[in-house]
Parts: C-alpha cells; sequence; structure tokens
C-alpha cells in the first residue's frame, strides 16, 4: 500500500474517534451535569414524586452508558427521537430545515471564499502599501463586531433605508431559485463579511509564509516574472495551506449560520436549534448539536487530508 | 512609556475609558437603570443623548450599566480561561510524555465542537445565572488558551536554558515560573486581549440570543434583543451597542498587537 | 580591459535597521569596496560574519535581500551599468548572465517540483535550449559533478536526495544556462567535513570545464583557496586585502590576514594520563524511544583529571548522544558511567546535587543556552545560590570574579544577553559552568558557531583556565583544527562507535584506519593544491554520498 494512502486511512480513523468522542461529550452534557431535563422541564417548584415519575416515563432511571448507546444506535439509522416540546419527530422537522441552511452557507462560501483568495493576494501584492492597508482595517472592524449586530447593521442600511433586500429572509419550497437567492442575499452578505475577513487574512499569511521561503528567492535570480513566479513557485505550495484555511473557515461559517438565522428570522437548523435551548429540549438540542459537530469535525477533517495529499514527502517517499 | 507606539497609546486610553466608565456606572449614568424616563423610541436630545429604548429607558444609562455586566463577564471569563488553560498548558508541556498525551487529546476532543454549539447545548440543562455563564464561557475558553500556551512552553522547553537549569537540579517550580514564564509572558499578554474580546463578543451573542443575562439587567447584547423591532422601523436603537463594541475590541486589539510585536522584536532577527 | 566581466567600484550597500525598542536607523553595511573580475576567473571572498561578503554577491545580480538598497558605486556586467537597471534589465541577466548557488540548497530547491525541472527552468525561461538540450545538459553536468545515476537523478525530488547531492544539484541548476559569471555563497559550509571535500572538488571541476568566472563566498580561508584565483578579504563591509591566493596566503600584507592565517595554530602539549581517571564511560549503548537503532553502541572512553578528551566525528556519529548519556538527561540502555571510581545514577533525576555540580556543560549556541531575560549577573549567580548558598555582597563578589576570569571586567554583570556580541555570551556560559567549581566541563561544540578569530580567543580562555583551575574538559566537537589546539586524548567517533582512541600523538599518527584517514585528509588546508592531492590519495568516500 502506497505510505500516503496509510497516512490518509489513519487520519480518516481518527476523525471517526473524534466523532464518537464527541457525541459522548455532547451527551455527557446534556446528561450527566448537575442540572437534569426533568427538572429543566417542570422547573424549580416541582415535587420531588412528579420528578420520579417523569424520569420513569423518560427512561431517565436507567444507566446512562445505556441510553448514551440507544441514543446512539438509534441516530445511526436516522432516528433522533421526538421533541419534548411538541412530540414531533425530530428528523423529520430538521429534514426541511437543514437544506435551508446548507443553502444559506453555500451561496455566502461561494461568494467568500474565491473572494477571500482574490483578496488575499491583492494584500499580499500590495504588501504594506494602501491596498493592504484598506483591506486589513476593514477586515479588522468586521472581525470586531459579532455576526449578529452585523446582520442588524447590514439590514438597517439595506433593507430599511435602501430597501434592496427584504429584512426578513422568508424562504419556502414553492420559491424559485431566483427568489430564494433574493431571500437570502442580507444573511449570506453579513456571513460572507465574517468569514471573509479571517479567510482573507489567513490566505495572506499562508501566501507571504510560501513567499518568504528561500526557493522564491531561487526563482526570482532565474529572472522569473513575478507572475510566473507566483504561479510556478508560489501556488503549488501554497494551495495546501489556503485549502485548509477555506475549511477552518466553511466549518466557522456553518456555527455563524446560527446566529444570523436567528437574525433573520431564516427557517434553518440554527433557529431551529437556539428555539429549542429556550425551550430545554434535551432530544433536538443533543441531535443539533450532533449534526453541528459532524460537520465542523468532517470539514476539518478534509482540510487535514488535503494537506497531506499535497504533502510532497508523503506522496514521493524515498 | 517611552517607545510605545501612538496606536497602542491610543487603545489603551479607550480601553481604559471604558473600563472607568463600568466600574463608576452607578454615577456616571444619568438615569436609574429600570427607570422609565420618556417615551420609546425618542430620538436623541440634550435630555437623552442617545434616545430612549423600547420601553422608554435611557438607552445611554442602559449603555453604561450594559457595559458594566459585559465587562464584567467577559473579564471574569477570561480570568477563569487564562489561570486554567495556561496552567494546565505549561503542565503539560514541562511534564511532556504521557501527561501531555492524554491533556492535548482531551482538549482536542473538547475543541473539535464549535464553542457556540457547546455552550447552547449545556446552557439547555444548566440554570442561566451569572456564575453559570463565567464558568460554561471560561472553560470553553480555556481550550484556546491551553493549546497557546502549551505551545509556546512546549518551544521554550527545549530550549537550551532550560536545559542547563534542569541540569544545574533546579525543580519543576523554578523551571516554570523563572525560566518559563518570563519568556512566554508577551505571547500571553496578547492572546489575553483576543481571549477578552473574544468573551465580549461570545456573552454579547448568548445574550443576544436570550441565553445569556436575563433581564431586567442590561448588557450590550442583550440591548441589541430589547431593541431589535425598532430596526425594521428605522431606528437603530439596537447598532448603539455595536459601536461600544467595536471600538472596545479595536482598541484591544491595537494593545495586543504591539504586545505580539514586542516579543518578536525581543526575540532579535525577525525582520532585523 | 577587454575581458573584465565584472566591475564594481566604490560600492556603498545600506540598509535599514529595525533595533528593538530604538526608531529604524540606517546601516551602512558595504562601504567603498571596488573589485574587477575577468572572464574565466574565479576569485574568492573571504571574512567573517558582518562583512557584508553575501550582499556584495548578491549585488553582482544587483539584488538586495530585505531592506537593503545598493546606494552608491558602480556595478558594471558584461560592459553595462546594472546598478539601478530597469526591471526588465535585471530579469534578462539574472538566471542568464549571472547565476547564484545558496548555503542551504535544502531551502533552496522548491519542495513540490522535481529536480531536473529546477535544474532547466532558468535555461528554459531565457529560450537558451531546447527542452532536450537543456535536459541533456543537465544530465551532464550532473556526470561532471559526479552524482549518483546522472540519468535518472533529475526525476527525483529536493527531500529524495542527501544534503551534499543537493548543493551539486544547485550547482548544476547555476551552470545550466552556461553563465559568464557564478555566485557560490558559501555553498560548502552548511555540510559535513568529509562530504564537503567532495563537493568542493565537484565544483572545481565544474568551473574547470565550463571555464565560467565564478565569486566564491566563503569564511574559511584554507576553501577558497582551493578554488580561487584570487582573494579578496573584507572586514565590516570594508576592503582589508586584494591579491593573489599564493601572495595572500604566503605572504599577507594586513594584520588582519596575518590573523586569519595563523588562526588554530595554538601550541598544547599533551599531558600523560594520571592513574586514576576522573570519568569513566563503560561500554554504554543507547538509544532514543525503547524501539529502534542504537545511537550509540558499546562505547567506553576515559576523561583525566585536568586533562582534555576529544570526542570527534561527524553529525549522525552519536557525540552529543554521549553528553546526553553522562549529564544523564538520556540514561544508557547498557553500561555504566563512573566519577571518580563511583557509579553514576543513570538518569539525572537521581542524582545528588553535588554530583550535578562536579560536571557542568557549556552549548554550542550561546545565545540559546542563556535566559533571555536574565542579567548576565543572574545568570552567573544562580548556580552560586543553589549550589553554595552565596547570597547578597558575598554573592556579587565571587561574581565580579569570574567575569574577571573571563576578561570581560566591570560593567556586564547588568547586561542582557541580547545586548552581548557571540564570543562575550559564550564567555558568560563558560563562566556559569566556572561557578559550579566542576571537576568536568563537557564542551558541546562550543566554537562551532563562532567566527575564526573569536573561536581562537575562547579555546585560549579554556586552556588557560584548565591551568589554573584544574578542570577536565569532554569536549565534543566535528572539527580537527580546534582538536589539535585543545585535546590531551582523542576518541574518534564513526555511527555510533568508537573508531579510535588513545592519546593525541597516537591517534593523529599513522597507520591510520580508513575512516581517520577520510576524517583528518578532509580538514581543509592552508595550501596550493591540497584538494587534488587528497582526491588522488584518499583510501574511502564519504558515506554522506
Amino acid at each position: 500500500m502506497h505510505p500516503i494512502l496509510k497516512v490518509v486511512i489513519q487520519r480518516l480513523a481518527l476523525g471517526l474517534l473524534l466523532l464518537l468522542a464527541a457525541s459522548v461529550l455532547i451527551f455527557i452534557g446534556t446528561q450527566i451535569l448537575p442540572g437534569d431535563v426533568a427538572q429543566a422541564i417542570l422547573g424549580q417548584g416541582a415535587t420531588e414524586q412528579a420528578l420520579t415519575n417523569m424520569r420513569a416515563e423518560m427512561g431517565l432511571d436507567r444507566p446512562a452508558y445505556i441510553r448514551y448507546f440507544e441514543w446512539l444506535y438509534n441516530a445511526l439509522h436516522g432516528d433522533l427521537g421526538v421533541a419534548l416540546s411538541n412530540g414531533r419527530d425530530i428528523a423529520d422537522s430538521i429534514g426541511q430545515r437543514m437544506g435551508n441552511t446548507l443553502f444559506l452557507a453555500s451561496v455566502a462560501a461561494v461568494i467568500s471564499v474565491p473572494l477571500a483568495i482574490l483578496l488575499g493576494l491583492v494584500a499580499v501584492r500590495y504588501r504594506d502599501r494602501w491596498p493592504d492597508r484598506l483591506i486589513s482595517a476593514i477586515t479588522l472592524t468586521t472581525i470586531s463586531l459579532p455576526e449578529f449586530l452585523l446582520g442588524y447593521v447590514l439590514m438597517y442600511i439595506f433593507a430599511v433605508k435602501l430597501g434592496w433586500f427584504p429584512s426578513v429572509s422568508n424562504i419556502n419550497s414553492s420559491m424559485s431559485f431566483w427568489q430564494k437567492l433574493n431571500a437570502v442575499a442580507l444573511p449570506a452578505m453579513v456571513l460572507t463579511l465574517v468569514v471573509l475577513a479571517h479567510m482573507m487574512r489567513m490566505t495572506r499569511a499562508a501566501i507571504l509564509n510560501v513567499m518568504q521561503s528561500a526557493y522564491i528567492e531561487t526563482a526570482e535570480l532565474k529572472g522569473l516574472r513575478r507572475l510566473t513566479l507566483i504561479a510556478r513557485h508560489a501556488m503549488p505550495n501554497a494551495i495546501a495551506p489556503i485549502v485548509n484555511v477555506v475549511m477552518i473557515n466553511l466549518a466557522y461559517l456553518v456555527v455563524g449560520v446560527v446566529v444570523i438565522e436567528v437574525v433573520f428570522v431564516y427557517p434553518g437548523m440554527g433557529q431551529y436549534l437556539v428555539d429549542h435551548v429556550s425551550k430545554r429540549d434535551v432530544p433536538v438540542v443533543q441531535a443539533c448539536g450532533l449534526i453541528f459537530a459532524t460537520i465542523y469535525i468532517g470539514l476539518n477533517l478534509t482540510a487535514d487530508i488535503v494537506s497531506i495529499l499535497s504533502n510532497p514527502r508523503l506522496r514521493h517517499p524515498k | 512609556m517611552k517607545g510605545i507606539p501612538l496606536s497602542a497609546l491610543l487603545g489603551l486610553f479607550i480601553t481604559g475609558l471604558y473600563f472607568l466608565a463600568a466600574i463608576f456606572a452607578p454615577w456616571i449614568a444619568p438615569y436609574g437603570m429600570s427607570q422609565i424616563v420618556g417615551d420609546v423610541w425618542e430620538p436623541a436630545s440634550s435630555q437623552f443623548w442617545l434616545g430612549t429604548d423600547n420601553l422608554g429607558r435611557d438607552l445611554l444609562t442602559r449603555m453604561i450599566y450594559g457595559g458594566q455586566t459585559t465587562i464584567f463577564v467577559a473579564t471574569m471569563a477570561t480570568a477563569v480561561s487564562f489561570t486554567l488553560g495556561s496552567i494546565l498548558g505549561f503542565t503539560a508541556a514541562v511534564y511532556g510524555g504521557v501527561t501531555d498525551q492524554v491533556m492535548s487529546r482531551l482538549n482536542d476532543l473538547v475543541m473539535s465542537i464549535p464553542t457556540l454549539i457547546f455552550a447552547l447545548v449545556v446552557l439547555s440543562v444548566m440554570p442561566v445565572t451569572l456564575p453559570v455563564l463565567i464558568l460554561v464561557m471560561g472553560l470553553l475558553d480555556s481550550t484556546r488558551v491551553f493549546r497557546l500556551s502549551r505551545a509556546v512552553a512546549v518551544d521554550i522547553n527545549v530550549m537550551d536554558f532550560v536545559e542547563a537549569a534542569r541540569l544545574r537540579g533546579e525543580g519543576q517550580r523554578w523551571v516554570i515560573f523563572r525560566e518559563i514564564l518570563p519568556n512566554a509572558l508577551s505571547p500571553l499578554v496578547a492572546e489575553l486581549g483576543l481571549r477578552f474580546i473574544f468573551a465580549i463578543l461570545f456573552i454579547s451573542t448568548l445574550s443576544f440570543l436570550g441565553l445569556g443575562i436575563q433581564p431586567p439587567s442590561a448588557d450590550w447584547g442583550g440591548i441589541v434583543k430589547e431593541n431589535r423591532e425598532g430596526i425594521v422601523y428605522g431606528i437603530p436603537a439596537a447598532l448603539i451597542p455595536a459601536i461600544a463594541i467595536v471600538t472596545l475590541s479595536i482598541s484591544v486589539n491595537l494593545v495586543a498587537d504591539w504586545a505580539l510585536n514586542r516579543t518578536t522584536s525581543l526575540k532579535g532577527g525577525r525582520g532585523g | 580591459m577587454a575581458d573584465t566581466l565584472l566591475e564594481i567600484k566604490n560600492l556603498r550597500i545600506e540598509a535599514t535597521v529595525y533595533a528593538p525598542g530604538e526608531k529604524p536607523r540606517n546601516a551602512v553595511i558595504v562601504d567603498d569596496v571596488s573589485l574587477a573580475l575577468e572572464r574565466g576567473k574565479v576569485m574568492g571572498l573571504i571574512g567573517e560574519s558582518g562583512a557584508g561578503k553575501s550582499t556584495i554577491g548578491l549585488a553582482a545580480l544587483a539584488y538586495g535581500r530585505g531592506g537593503i538598497r545598493l546606494s552608491g558605486g558602480e556595478i558594471v556586467l558584461n560592459g553595462r551599468q546594472i546598478r539601478g537597471a530597469g526591471a526588465g534589465t535585471l530579469r534578462s541577466l539574472r538566471g542568464r548572465e549571472v547565476t547564484y548557488v545558496a548555503q542551504s540548497a535544502a531551502a533552496a530547491f522548491n519542495p513540490a517540483k522535481r529536480l531536473m525541472e529546477q535544474v532547466i527552468e532558468a535555461t528554459l525561461h531565457h529560450g537558451l535550449m531546447s527542452q532536450s538540450e537543456a535536459e541533456a545538459r543537465a544530465v551532464d553536468l550532473f556526470r561532471t559533478l559526479s552524482l549518483p545515476d546522472p540519468e535518472s537523478f533529475g526525476r527525483r525530488y529536493p527531500h529524495q536526495v542527501s544534503g551534499g547531492q543537493l548543493q551539486r544539484a544547485m550547482t548544476a541548476m547555476a551552470l545550466c544556462p552556461k553563465p559568464d559569471l557564478v555566485i557560490f555563497d558559501e555553498p560548502t559550509t552548511a555540510l559535513d567535513v568529509t562530504t564537503q571535500i567532495d563537493v568542493l572538488a565537484a565544483i572545481k571541476t565544474a568551473i574547470a570545464e565550463t571555464g565560467v568566472a565564478a565569486l566564491y563566498i566563503t569564511h574559511d580561508l584554507a576553501v577558497v583557496a582551493q578554488v580561487s584565483d584570487e582573494i579578496m578579504v573584507l572586514r565590516q563591509g570594508k576592503m582589508v586585502e586584494h591579491g593573489t591566493v599564493q601572495q595572500i596566503i604566503e605572504a599577507p600584507r594586513e594584520d588582519y590576514t596575518k590573523a586569519l592565517i595563523s588562526v588554530r595554530s595554538i601550541d598544547h602539549k599533551e599531558k600523560l594520563p594520571s592513574p586514576a581517571p576522573l570519568l569513566t564511560v563503560q561500554n554504554v549503548s543507547a538509544r532514543y524511544g525503547l524501539i529502534g537503532k542504537d545511537v550509540l553502541s558499546d562505547v567506553s572512553v576515559e576523561v583525566h583529571p585536568g586533562q582534555t578528551l576529544a570526542l570527534v566525528g561527524e553529525s549522525g556519529s552519536g557525540k552529543s548522544t554521549m553528553a546526553r548519556v553522562i549529564t544523564g538527561l538520556l540514561p544508557p540502555r547498557k553500561g555504566e558511567i563512573l566519577f571518580e571510581g563511583k557509579a553514576l545514577p543513570p538518569a539525572l533525576k537521581n542524582r545528588s546535587r553535588e554530583e550535578l555540580r562536579e560536571l557542568q556543560m557549556i552549548y554550542q549556541m550561546a545565545d540559546v543556552a542563556m535566559n533571555p531575560r536574565q542579567t548576565v549577573a543572574a545568570i552567573i549567580g544562580r548556580p552560586l545560590e543553589f549550589y553554595f548558598g552565596l547570597r547578597g555582597k558575598a554573592r556579587d563578589q565571587r561574581v565580579q570574579e569570574l567575569l574577571d576570569a573571563i576578561e570581560l571586567g566591570k560593567g556586564f554583570g547588568d547586561r542582557y544577553p541580547a545586548e552581548l556580541s557571540g564570543g562575550q555570551k559564550q564567555r558568560v556560559c563558560i563562566a556559569r559552568a566556572l561557578a559550579a567549581k566542576p571537576k568536568l566541563i563537557i564542551c558541546d561544540e562550543v566554537t562551532s558557531a563562532l567566527d575564526p578569530l573569536v573561536a581562537d580567543g575562547i579555546l585560549k580562555l579554556l586552556l588557560d583556565l584548565q591551568k589554573r583551575e584544574g578542570v577536565a574538559y569532554l569536549f565534543i566537537t566535528h572539527d580537527i583544527a580546534t582538536v589539535r589546539a585543545i585535546a590531551d586524548s582523542i576518541a574518534v567517533m564513526y555511527q555510533g562507535r568508537v573508531q579510535r582512541y588513545g592519546p593525541k600523538s597516537d591517534v593523529l599518527a599513522p597507520p591510520f584506519d580508513d575512516y581517520t584517514d577520510l576524517l583528518l585528509s578532509s580538514v581543509p588546508e592552508m595550501k596550493l593544491g591540497w584538494l587534488e592531492h587528497v582526491i588522488e590519495t584518499r583510501k574511502m568516500t564519504s558515506a554522506g554520498n
């Protein structure tokens, strides 16, 4: 077996293990902490008898590890249980919302990834001159604002004052693609701005790191043009770090979605999660937490594998 | 004060201003925190410098008290994350071997779940009180501090001067506090600034989602939540916390940048 | 002169220096340097660090690293002024008329591309040959440079070949476009001594066969004497002396040049071993981790009181591992360490304070061996406090005595390591070791990072201290000249074993085993024709190739 394949398989196995451990952590987070689901539902004033009944009814009297394996087994078979608050099947409720969330995240990703790389290149090209400083100042500002506030600022300007986009992002399956796009314009813009800053700064750093290598000087002393030099010598070595940056930021974007959905009342997973946290609806929170963690770990894993695949030392062993 | 760049001085000045306003809130605020003093969403005037909020309370007063809560919670959470993260990080680096492996893998595990999601999961069963918020934020964020302080300490730990101290027969305490800590201080101070900003953003986000500071207490995220309806009618009351958060975090950032630059220049060589 | 290739007149080079805590200031790197190089000739530029030799070399390509500015004078290449020439002109001459060989070929090759592609890149870029012609020329050059499998060598990636091979590949890359001038910037400095000689010979052959002119930059006068026609000695950005190789070596005019040539000529009489050794290393084997190969196998040596044992070897010979085993950082797998006849506990943590005190260590890199946040007085004072409980005035007084002993005098106690020069730093480290009143000091390559004249000073100081304090040294080094200067007995190490061991006069006298012969003969000597002589007469070639 090619050694690189071995490394990739090892990394995948490690990722699965991490995911498993994360699911334990999420389960522990909701089950074993001093707070208790029965208590959370019935409130502080509940009698001891009522609590015992409630716990028995929910199966909380059985050992935690048995409940964990049951939960995991069911989740792996697509059964996420029913919501405590309204008795609906969680998998059904999530299905539609997940699609909406992914749509929003993809729109933001499609805009932000190329833009961030482009701006990163511009910042490197004009390093320490005004375009670099301008980009740096703007991104510093957007990093310093929490996502939800950036959302309201844009809403105030573009929806209320200018009236270009709707301030509430209603979306349903009967809408056409363009109508949907118009609906998510503002939230997508906010998400883009949020990840753009991080992504562009990290891209800039990654490219600068490569540009400071001795082999770039070697290429320069061969009389290569700046563009040839970047394309032929900098890019092959910068791709891995850039893909890494992109993946880390996509993971970040998936989390940013949660808050933005609340701001724009967008019917996605994030809003669903936040709603049910306030209602203390533990099964829903667990299910959503698991899904978000899976996406997050998956993207980070992809980043790792890309950097393994692009490492010449591993690709062409001695 | 010699040699501090203008940007860092400005950052220090504004940061100081915010902290002073937070400490002396009851004396500075023109009205009571929950006192209804006017109409709903009055525009800015000489009476109400920033206008009034959704219930007719003075917005400037709310902002000052809100700043107090936000800065207090963020400071405490940063203190928790920093103490815990740096002590554990140093321990892992200095002891190495199995200790380091176990601690680092556990840390990776906690970091593999996004902070906000983890916080939401935990807050769905825990009572939302100030100590709980501070602890949850501090514990989750300590993973970042752990990672940095471990990395910094590992770098220093392999230097010959640390080995020289060990060969002399010095104990772990001397090694950590006399050899490693003085050299790790600058990056840690810079990180302190970044963690503080993150804590401000995080508590504001939680409050905005209704899972942070509970009414009637004021905090910057909560003020946004209370006044968000106004946006649609063109009332920018909800945006005022944005200005406060941005100026504070940029100021802290400027100070942190300076602390970090000082480190690299002290190591000598880089850029020189 | 018709055949002048490169003419530099009154060159001045400046740079902006960003010192910590200060305003950026302007520094003159090179001042009023002039030289003329004829076609096909090789000129050696020699000097210690900070002499500006690399900067001058790059100036021949009208290139300045970082914030370096070519601020005055003329650089005339092939009859035209290139200082301040436009970007297009510079691009057309770089990689065609002038090429560059860097000190670290490992960093100078793009890790993501095959060697052949990089070797012929400049040739193709300037349209000098077709792809197949360029490849054929590269293969020829690989052969000239005696690289293994010249036909397929170019298909490898940089990380797949050794450091010595990479350095030769870089030479091939520089020669491929048939340039008029090649700048060699310390091309053999990072290599082991036995590898250096092969690379040096390969470079010399290649220069002779292609008839190219070269600027050869190095700090090692003996190396430059082998490849150059003439030599220019530089110091702190200024020219000291310029002449033919023969004149510079045999009849130097300036004191500075004389000092450079007479370096390492310390006369040291070897002492006879005493009946009772101070340190005995007995059949020691050691490895890192539980599995894997032994880095040391069955090593036995002795150090006698007040004497110096030199451990000589190249990288990977296990000589630094010896230091780790003796100090207890790496407990041996087999064997014992005896100190004054008593077995030392194998692990550092089980040794008593007294055992630790008697055995001190000095490191190669003095700047990382001292805590940058402690003053010199604190650094030297700590062992006094730790081992002898000295405090206050008594401590200060002893610190001053130690500072005097290392010839630093008053006023140094309050300084931080960053405020000291390389030689001063190493002196402070010596004082720190002496403060413990040890019986044995392990010196791990203590002079390798220093310029020759400074290193000489340190060696003299160490010998002097040995005379006065009666301290023994275990001197780890790769440099035979240092060994000759300081050792009483020698252990030659090769691949984790002691290859040859005994009193200095025996070890350095024939008959030699093959490795010792190779090692001794590879050390460049300041003699014309030495390189050719060695290549013809040696018995074995380096494993590093």
